[in-house]
Parts: C-alpha cells; structure tokens; sequence
C-alpha cells in the first residue's frame, strides 16, 4: 500500500516531466544510457560478457554440454536460456523458483537468439540423432536498475560470440579445463531494442524508475539485416496501431547503435 | 528443414487447410456454459477447444495480494495433459507463465477494477486441446467470461495471429503453419479505441511484412469481435449495438 502511493506521486512527477520535454535522469526521449559491454570476464564459463546499461549490470554465462538432440531436430544442436533474478541484485527481488517476470525475460531473449537463428545448430551436431551441443545461456543481473531486456540479449550475444567449445573426449565426456581454439558458429548478431509508454510519452531503454510507472512497454529484436525477429508488449496499459508502427521504424537504428558496442 | 516440414503451403491459392490467407478457422463462442462459475465462456476455433471460466470479484487469497485501490486481475492459462500430440506434463511450464502474464496484460486495460478494490478477480483458461493459436483462443474466451459474470469492462478483447508461412503473410496459422512457419504475430486489441494490449512476435520479417501481418491480424480481431458480441447476444439477447 506504501509502495503504492509513493508510486502514483512518483508517476506524476515523471509525467510532468515528460509533458515538458524532459527525463527523470535528463536523457533526450530517444536516447539510451550509456552502454559498455565486456567479454571474456569469467574464466569457467566457455563464453562470459559484463553488460552495463546505466546501472544497470548484468552478467551472461554460456555453457556448453553435450546430450540427446530433440527427436524432431536430430542433427541440430539444443539451445536453453535462464534467467535468475537473484535478491543480490534488487530489494524487489525474492529468493525461491522463477517467478512470471523471471519466465518472461529469459523467454524474451531466448526469442530473439533462436528466431534469429544466430546459433548454426547444425554445427552442434556430433552424431546425428545421438549426441549434440547443449548450448546454456544464463542471464544473470546482478544490479537492476531497469531495461534488462536490452542488457540481456546483448549480454547473451556478446557472451555467444565469445565462446569456445571445450574438448570433446573419444569417450563423448567433456574435458572442461581444456579449451580448444574453436569458436562457437555465430552467424548473425541480433539485439533487442525496448520504449516504454509513459502518460502518453513514448522512451527509449526505460530506467528503473520509469520502468516502475510505466504503461506499456514495447520489445523488439532486431537480427543485423533489421529483420524483426522477436516483439513483446508488456504492461497493463496499451499502444495505438500507429505508436507500433512508427517504434518498430525507429527501433531499427538503435539496434544498430547497441550492436557497435559489442566487441570484435 | 525440419521433420515433417511440407514443401509448400500454399497450392493454388489455398492453404493446407483449404482456407485463403486472409481466412480465420472456423470460430464458435459460447457464453455461460459452466454452473459454478460466476462468468464462462466455450469456444472452438479450428481444432482448438478452450474454456475460459471467471470468479469474482472475491474475497483475495493470499490476503497480502489485496490492492486497496482496485481489484487483482489474476489470470491462469493451462493445458490440459492430453491437449497436445506428447502428453504435457501437467501443471505451470515456464511457456504457460508467460502466456498468463501477457493474457493478464491483454485484459486489465479493459476491466474497471477500481470499482471493486480489495477483491480478486480470477479468470482460468483450459485448453482442452489445441492446434495453435491457443493464447490468442484464450484470451478471447476469457473476456468473454469476464463479461458474462457482469465484470464492467470498456470492451470486450478480442485476439488473432498473422503470420508468414512459405514466404506468404497468413490469417489465423493453424498447427503446421506454426511449426513450420516463418513467423508467427499475435495480436490482441481493444475495438472501441482501435488499441493494442497484447503483441509478441517470434520469426523473421522485414519492416513492410510486419506492417502486413500486423494489419492483417488486426482485420482477424475484428472478425473475433464480432463472434463475441454474437456470443453474449445469444445468451443475453439484446439487438446490434
């Protein structure tokens, strides 16, 4: 009930803000905060990255494992992203089994990292229909201050691009402090773009703040052609016909402005 | 390519159903088809078969959920363990919270929940047996629900899916279409204002396909609307608008 009423004033003071033109941490409606990206920063992972999105941090482990392909896909590697949203990171973060938030930001990644078939399975493949590549990736923020859909899918890219296979044994066993010189096969680099809706405003990479007042919120992937590969609305509130539109336009170039921070 | 992908489509202008690609399945909505609960809805729409029942407002469990300022819209999407060709182990898998969120996020803009603060309002969708486009399916028989329990909502919210399939931007993709397909857009809105309170995507399209499909779902969801209305109508009588 507290949280509630500090919310709803909170919320007037954004909107009169936006209603004049301005953010709550002085961002221009269409401009993200400042993006850094850092790989290879976890030495037992086969693929690591750092992202930081304002203050926002999160890191993204990739881990490799060898298993039963899908029935339906028996030369095709598998691909499986988590995300835990651990109490270290938020005051509104609780400990125990995933909740519908945690559900959602790992599937909304996952989104844009499968459709965009980014990840060649076929690669993973060791012996059709018997052994392939597991691909694990685990999203893990560990300050959320808002937009860990953009952080996320970047850290996910960044930490796909950056992994290597571990040595695969004659017996099929995984020989994980042996790394080989193989990169995983990276084929295209999507990201995801998010605008929130807030009192009519449309913005880009919400704040924390922002993301707690917010109306609607809008997601999209992008692959490296500006395909869209991946959308999600959240919120309770709505978009016209017209806002999606023109955001799926605008999303485009922003995809392209969090791409160039990615490595190599 | 996947096992079991078909090679086309489309054969002369006709889908593998036989529909065009501007065609819905066949949709049947019926209101008020479960005793015990305060609103119901049944719908079949092409091999899908849901039912969506409402509760409430009610008395809130667990008490610490109460909103003093408005009701708690709750809303549960499950599958029933023989809905689907390989058993579904029963109970919430991490895709059914994720359509719950979203379903609930499609219908709270419509619900006026401030006339009844401290309450729940809970609305379970089953799917009793699915051909794709169950969230779509769901959310559209949940609020139909929501309004046969005589929940004061704005409007009703009807949901539909485009998509492309062998290169072509379809209506309303059944099972092998959504397997195999290229891209799958579901769409839920609010008629009276022309808004937008659910979109997810998954698939490739450029700029100008998006454009399509969204458009074109938006038409399905109109088409939706109408077998809603024709729904409570049936059940409540009343003449057009």
């Amino acid at each position: 009930m507290k949280h509630e009423i500090i919310a709803d004033v909170k919320r007037d003071h954004i909107v009169n803000l936006l209603n004049s033109g301005k953010r709550i941490d002085g961002r221009a409606f269409d401009e993200y905060r400042e993006v850094s990206v850092e790989v290879g920063i976890n030495q037992r992972a086969e693929g690591s990255a750092l992202v930081k999105l304002g203050k926002t941090q999160v890191m993204v482990g990739v881990k490799l494992a060898v298993g039963e392909p899908f029935p339906d896909m028996p030369d095709s590697g598998v691909l499986t992203t988590n995300a835990e949203l651990i109490p270290l990171a938020s005051p509104s973060f609780e400990r125990g089994p995933p909740d519908e938030d945690t559900v959602e930001l790992a599937r909304v990644v996952d989104r844009a990292i499968r459709e965009s078939q980014c990840i060649d399975l076929e690669k993973l493949c060791i012996k059709e229909g018997e052994l392939v590549w597991i691909v694990f990736i685990d999203l893990h923020p560990l300050d959320y201050d808002g937009n860990l859909f953009d952080a996320c899918t970047l850290g996910a890219i960044a930490a796909l691009k950056n992994a290597v296979f571990p040595k695969l044994e004659e017996n099929g066993r995984v020989d994980y402090k042996t790394k080989t010189e193989e990169k995983l096969p990276i084929v295209d680099t999507p990201v995801e773009v998010t605008f929130a809706k807030i009192g009519g405003h449309i913005v880009i990479d919400p704040c924390l703040e922002e993301e707690e007042v917010l109306d609607a919120r809008l997601t999209i992937g992008y692959n490296e052609k500006g395909e869209i590969v991946a959308m999600q609305k959240g919120g309770s509130g709505t978009f016209t016909q017209e806002e999606i539109l023109d955001i799926v336009k605008r999303g485009r170039e922003k995809a392209e402005f969090l791409r160039k921070h990615l490595p190599g | 390519m996947k096992v079991g992908e078909p090679e086309e489509f489309i054969i002369d202008g006709k889908r593998l159903d036989g529909r065009r690609v501007d065609e819905l399945r066949p949709l049947k909505i019926e209101a008020g088809v479960l005793k015990r609960a305060d609103g119901s809805a049944y719908l079949e729409w092409g091999g899908n078969r849901v039912l969506a029942a409402c509760y409430g407002p009610r008395e809130i469990h667990p008490r610490h959920e109460a909103n003093p300022q408005r009701a708690v819209l709750r809303t549960y999407y499950s599958m029933a363990p023989f809905s689907v060709y390989e058993r579904k182990r029963p109970g919430p898998d991490r895709r059914s919270m994720e359509i719950s969120k979203v379903t609930r996020q499609a219908l709270e803009s419509v619900v006026f929940t401030h006339l009844y603060p401290m309450t729940a309002i809970d609305v379970y969708i089953e799917i009793l047996q699915a051909q794709a486009g169950t969230r779509c399916a769901g959310i559209t028989a949940a609020s139909v629900a929501l309004a046969d329990a005589g929940i004061p909502m704005k409007d009703l919210v009807p949901a539909c899916a485009a998509g492309k399939v062998g290169g072509h931007i379809v209506l309303d993709l059944f099972d092998i279409e959504d397997n195999y397909g290229e891209a799958d857009l579901p769409v839920a809105i609010v008629p009276r204002t022309g808004e937008v309170s659910l979109l997810q995507m998954d698939g490739n399209l450029t700029q100008e396909e998006f454009e399509q499909a969204f458009k074109l779902a938006i038409k399905g969801c109109m088409q939706v609307y109408e077998k809603q209305k024709e729904a409570l109508r049936k059940r409540y009588g009343g003449s057009e608008e």
